[in-house]
């Protein structure tokens, strides 16, 4: 009988055909609005972190700054440096640590073949891998510890380097002349976005283990450290402690903000968290009005087709049918309705983000991506809105006094 | 059956009240067959609605088998409906898009009855109707008389107690008119109890029980 009812739901819509098409329309467009428009804010927010964390996630860079506050008998304006234990140090002075390294940087002329040029030569620990996202290419690796233990000469390229210096050429495996000493080259990163940096992209930089650079160059001061903290949520304590050793070791106060900056990614994850959230529900917002406008679309045709049935309702109430199973009846023709409108329009969707994905904008807007969460809001929204759309019509069909209605 | 005493009903349209029935008293035993008579407007179909359970008298008291429809709500009513009564309407009133068959099944389905039981109620009835061969047709594919058929089998398939028609045979050529006449004269002698609403002067020949209503009283 519902089938039965349904079908006529069909045939009877199909007498108006343009008012039909339109109401359709209009709730199709709404499903496509609000499926596409949460996809694309979420596929922002996937590709706008994952740019950021190109460069690594929840990490603190720490850089050796100068005092402003006068203390210990040291007048403000000091300038502070890292020296060489002082990774260690702090490794073993603050347990909220997890991963810790020191970073040493210099412009140095790099030779292959007769290929000729500068490039930022950066010396770190095999802890830098993991913290800074540095991840070889299949079948290289990054600097471990037994370069630095043999104080091995090989070097981790960027993948711009290798295309710089090497070409077409695979150049795992291959020498590299570094000031005219030859190093190994035993991993190149793959390629990743990376929208935040100090110091270059580490795709135009060349990586080798702090012993072997310390045995060339010898360098008094560390440039920076990079650390990252055991637990995510635990960063701040972990940057207060870090300042509190550090201020222990170089006698400035705890207080002074300036000796020590530090970039922390997690306060950006943080904003672009908030940031994203309101987008997203901006786009949200914008996608609702669409269905919502759909939604009167349909309690309108709805209208319009129980005053046309008005008799057939007087004559289903005069043989018996209870006002509930008439509203049932009605609700759920305006569910049908509604379910062929976003049912076509969820296809079409699914089309359009296939079609987004194949155009070159990816760098942009990233991948889009239809996840459940965004289909289960989608319907839950659709479903509210029919279920509002479809209230008035069905109460008043299920409302008709059978008498009059059988006459009309 | 069906005891009516000093039913009223007023019709309120906002600026004069139409007084449809004033003050009615009809008794109906189980068996008989009643045939309304009266010029239109005089309250036929008002006194119809009512002994239907469509409308509530404005007052008066209308018992229908010992119940008083008085204290009945939408849900009770609905069900005395379906069960207790049979409508048959002038203009037949099928839902054009079922078939004769699913139109038949209708107050069955509304009643909660299970679809081996369904079917085998629905073929009986259409079978005594003599539309057996016609299940699977539309309205518009059945002539007047069929329809009506169809109409009267919907109104008994749920065995109800009162049949109650509405000019059945006003549309009817007088051919078809007669076969209608004869089916329900036959359904009376089976035992049904029948109350008609008619200008079918071959009323006559079947039955001497007549109600004749005049400005809303019987005279």
């Amino acid at each position: 009988m519902f089938i039965k009812n349904i079908a006529q739901v069909f045939r009877e819509l199909s007498k108006q055909k343009l008012r039909t098409l339109l109401t359709l329309f209009g709730i199709f467009w709404g499903t496509t609005a609000v499926i596409l428009l949460l996809t694309f804010g979420a596929a922002v927010k996937a590709n706008s972190s994952k740019t950021m964390h190109g460069m690594g996630e929840s990490i603190c860079v720490i850089w050796a700054g100068r005092t402003s506050i006068s203390y210990g008998g040291f007048p403000k304006g000091r300038n502070l440096s890292f020296y060489k234990d002082d990774a260690q140090y702090l490794k073993e002075q603050v347990q909220l640590i997890d991963d810790i390294s020191p970073q040493y940087s210099r412009q140095v002329p790099v030779k292959v073949k007769n290929k000729k040029q500068n490039f930022n030569i950066n010396a770190v620990w095999p802890e830098f891998k993991e913290m800074r996202n540095m991840v070889p290419r299949g079948g290289s690796r990054f600097i471990n510890p037994i370069d630095m233990e043999k104080r091995r000469r090989v070097v981790f390229i960027g993948n711009e380097v290798e295309k710089t210096m090497f070409g077409d050429e695979d150049a795992v495996g291959k020498l590299m002349y570094i000031n005219g000493t030859p190093f190994t080259v035993v991993g190149v990163i793959i390629e990743k976005e990376q929208d935040g940096s100090y110091n270059g992209r580490d795709k135009d930089a060349i990586f080798m283990p702090t012993s072997t650079y310390l045995s060339i160059y010898g360098d008094r001061f560390v440039d920076n450290l990079v650390a990252r903290a055991k637990d995510v949520n635990k960063t701040e304590q972990m940057k207060r402690a870090i300042v509190a050793a550090m201020a222990k070791k170089y006698r400035f106060s705890e207080e002074d903000t300036q000796a020590l900056p530090i970039w922390d990614t997690t306060e950006a994850d943080q904003f672009l968290n908030v940031f994203f959230n309101g987008f997203t529900t901006f786009l949200g917002i914008v996608g609702v009005m669409t269905l919502i406008v759909g939604g009167i679309g349909i309690a309108n045709i709805m209208y319009v087709i129980v005053e046309e049935r008005t008799s057939e309702i007087g004559v289903k109430r005069a043989i018996g049918a209870k006002k509930r199973v008439i509203l049932m009846q009605y609700l759920i023709e305006t569910f049908a309705i509604a379910a062929a409108g976003s049912v076509s329009g969820f296809l079409f969707s699914v089309v359009l983000i296939w079609g987004i994905n194949q155009a070159p904008i990816e760098e942009f807007v990233g991948v889009l991506i239809l996840n459940p969460a965004i289909a289960v809001t989608t319907i839950i929204i659709i479903s509210i809105i029919t279920l509002v759309a479809g209230w008035g019509p069905a109460k008043r069909a299920s409302t008709l006094d059978p008498v009059v209605a059988i006459n009309s | 059956m069906i005891k009516m005493e000093n039913i009223r009903k007023v019709y309120d349209t906002g600026k004069i009240e139409v007084e449809a029935l004033r003050g009615v008293d009809l008794h109906v035993k189980k068996g008989d067959l009643i045939t309304v008579i009266g010029p239109s407007g005089s309250g036929k179909t008002t006194l119809m609605n009512i002994m239907g359970c469509l409308d509530k008298p404005t007052s008066g008291e209308y018992k229908l088998n010992e119940q008083n429809i008085k204290n009945m709500n939408d849900n009770e009513l609905s069900e005395l409906r379906n069960k207790e009564i049979g409508f048959v309407f002038q203009n037949f009133n099928l839902l054009p898009y079922a078939s004769a068959y699913e139109n038949v099944e209708m107050p069955l389905l509304f009643a909660g009855i299970g679809g081996k039981k369904r079917k085998e109620k629905v073929e009986y009835i259409l079978d005594k109707v003599a539309l057996g061969d016609r299940m699977d047709h539309k309205p518009n594919e059945l002539s007047g008389g069929q329809k009506q058929r169809v109409a009267i089998a919907r109104a008994l398939v749920n065995d109800p107690n009162i049949i109650l028609a509405d000019e059945p045979t006003g549309n009817l050529d007088s051919k078809s008119g007669r076969e209608i006449m004869e089916l329900f004269v036959d359904l009376w002698k089976e035992g049904n109890t029948i109350i008609m609403i008619t200008h079918d002067p071959r009323a006559k020949d079947y039955t001497d029980n007549f109600v004749n209503i005049t400005d809303g009283c019987i005279v």
